[in-house]
């Protein structure tokens, strides 16, 4: 009796909320001119969606590959990087991105959010208030730090993964994304990196390499056991990737249009395409198509479709992530063990050599009649020449930078935990919880 | 009184619960446990790194039978908890000093 009454309750209350809106036909305020409501309302959901892609996507996908005990250390490098680059990115880090137009660098003039109000717009989005494009290119840099952390997991202290982490947003990410898409001479000079292949991808990629290069390999790594604790917490945390991904990639045309809905689409088959490849390559060679096979590709395929998709024409979408499926179960099944690094979580192998090949085939793809610029295939082989620089520019600046970082970060704090604290867990060792 | 403890295949529990039930056992304690005997382990891939896996899931039964009672359970277990490949697992038997039914005070036979 008391549950029907609940629910008759709840059945007025909800049409009493309906009639409320549909008879609220005055808005509280105009629109202010310039700004559309389409391309703000999708790009407040592709904002939600990069955000999810992190929290709980990556840190799901990252636990679930490293061992028990430290599954709570791993969830908390995604946590801390939200926060922590959150509230850099609206203190300095937009400004210095997006606003001016130096070669090098942006300008200070929305330092703390400064002058930004209910109307202004961005230069690279104006359709949309600039307030929501600040958000939006967030959680950009959120992700971006939250993957480096890939390659050290298993044993970098939590306090000096922090240091290096604000110091690694600062010199590393704000610089590129200021050179690729502030405005600055990557851009001016025409590399295309639709959505973060070099910006994202590689140099998280090739950061994390040298950052699991400097920090040497995990107690035990190449004999012991080191089989992941539950790898249908990353199946979760892939699903979570893939469909936020819809916002990365459909969200990075910054506008509700056809363009976001081509990259979205390519994104998806690219995505597909991966984890068929990787799956068919280890169902021939190993005799068995493992889940997480499968999940690498897909990842493989999202990152390597990232810097193209929004210049690419959706079959080709399938065609780059079937090679990001091949050549990235290259890079983490032999060229790791080739040149014996232990990269954790194959942050390297995954997304810096997918960004990678996927920077190359956007200068190879590049349609026309999609993004406004022809690769090889179009007659336009500069292109390609341009693609390289950028990779190359990347290469040396994030591995240089990162370098630097580590060697000052390691003066005040020691990289990695105690060989003690190692054996016993990070959970319990940096954070004094640990999963019963 | 005996002690009966057997290591089995997990997936063959029930065939062996039903079995025992019909036989008058009327209770037993389950444990997950990981072990390896002559199966030895297997081999898992985790993107090329090849890890050997020593320690294979089973359960572990304990049931507390009367003497008479004994040989027919082992018998009970052993047939229902076979699958003729290598891991079926093994039956141990050891003798009961003492039994006591915690509520009522009861003890040995009037325990089990």
């Amino acid at each position: 009796m008391g549950a029907l009454l609940l629910r008759a309750a709840r059945c007025a209350a909800l049409i009493g909320f309906a009639i409320a809106i549909f008879s609220a036909s005055t808005p509280a305020f105009a629109a202010t001119p310039g700004i559309d409501s389409a391309d703000t309302a999708w790009m407040i959901v592709a904002t939600a969606l990069v955000l999810m892609m992190t929290i709980p996507g990556l840190a799901l996908f990252y636990s679930g590959m490293v061992r028990k005990k430290n599954v709570l250390a791993t969830m908390a490098q995604s946590f801390a990087a939200v926060a922590i680059i959150s509230i850099l990115w609206a203190a300095f880090g937009y400004s210095l991105v997006f606003t001016g137009d130096g070669p090098w660098l942006g300008g200070l003039g929305r330092i703390f959010l400064a002058g930004m109000d209910m109307n202004s717009v961005n230069a690279a989005a104006k359709t949309i208030p600039e307030a929501l494009f600040m958000l939006y290119q967030m959680t950009f840099a959120i992700i971006t730090v939250a993957l480096v952390a890939g390659s050290v997991a298993d044993r970098m202290r939590f306090s000096a993964y922090l240091l290096f982490s604000v110091a690694w947003f600062i010199l590393v990410y704000i610089p590129l994304a200021h050179w690729i898409w502030g405005g600055g001479f990557l851009g001016s000079m025409g590399v295309l990196d639709f959505a973060g292949g070099l910006v994202v991808h590689l140099s998280a990629g090739v950061s994390g390499l040298v950052a699991a290069k400097v920090m040497g390999e995990r107690h035990g790594y190449g004999h012991e056991n080191l089989s992941p604790f539950d790898l249908s917490l990353a199946v979760i945390g892939t699903g979570l990737l893939w469909v936020g991904w819809f916002g990365f990639n459909g969200g990075s045309a910054l506008a509700a249009n056809s363009r976001a809905v081509m990259a979205i689409i390519a994104t998806h088959l690219a995505a597909c395409a991966g984890a068929l490849t990787w799956g068919a390559i280890e169902w021939s060679s190993r005799r068995k198509p493992s889940v997480l096979g499968m999940i690498s590709g897909a990842v493989a395929g999202l990152g390597t479709i990232t810097p193209a998709s929004g210049f690419v024409a959706p079959w080709q979408g399938v065609i780059i992530g079937i090679v990001a499926g091949a050549v990235c179960y290259w890079a983490c099944t032999w060229l790791k063990h080739r040149f014996k690094y232990d990269d954790s979580l194959d942050v390297f192998g995954v997304h810096g050599v997918g960004g990678m090949t996927g920077t190359m085939l956007t200068g190879i793809f590049a349609t026309a009649s999609i993004g406004g610029v022809s690769g090889v295939i179009e007659g336009h082989p500069q292109q390609l020449l341009i693609q390289l620089y950028g990779i190359a520019v990347t290469l040396v600046w994030c591995s240089g930078v990162t370098y630097a970082i580590l060697k000052v970060v390691s003066i005040f704090v020691p990289l990695r935990v105690s060989r003690q604290a190692e054996l016993e867990g990070l959970d319990i060792s940096q954070h004094g919880e640990a999963l019963q | 009184m005996k002690l009966i403890v057997a290591i089995i295949k997990p997936f063959k529990l029930d065939e062996v619960r039903q079995g025992l039930t019909e036989i008058g056992v009327h209770g037993m304690t389950v444990t997950e446990v990981k072990g390896y005997g002559r199966q030895k382990g297997h081999t898992e891939i985790y993107r090329g790194a090849e890890y050997v896996v020593n320690f294979l899931p089973k359960l572990r039964i304990e049931i507390a039978v009367s003497t008479e009672l004994a040989d027919k359970a082992i018998e009970v277990i052993s047939t229902h908890a076979r699958t003729g490949q290598i891991g079926d697992g093994k039956i141990f038997v050891t003798p009961i000093d003492h039994a006591l039914r915690i509520r009522t005070g009861e003890t040995d036979s009037d325990a089990l």
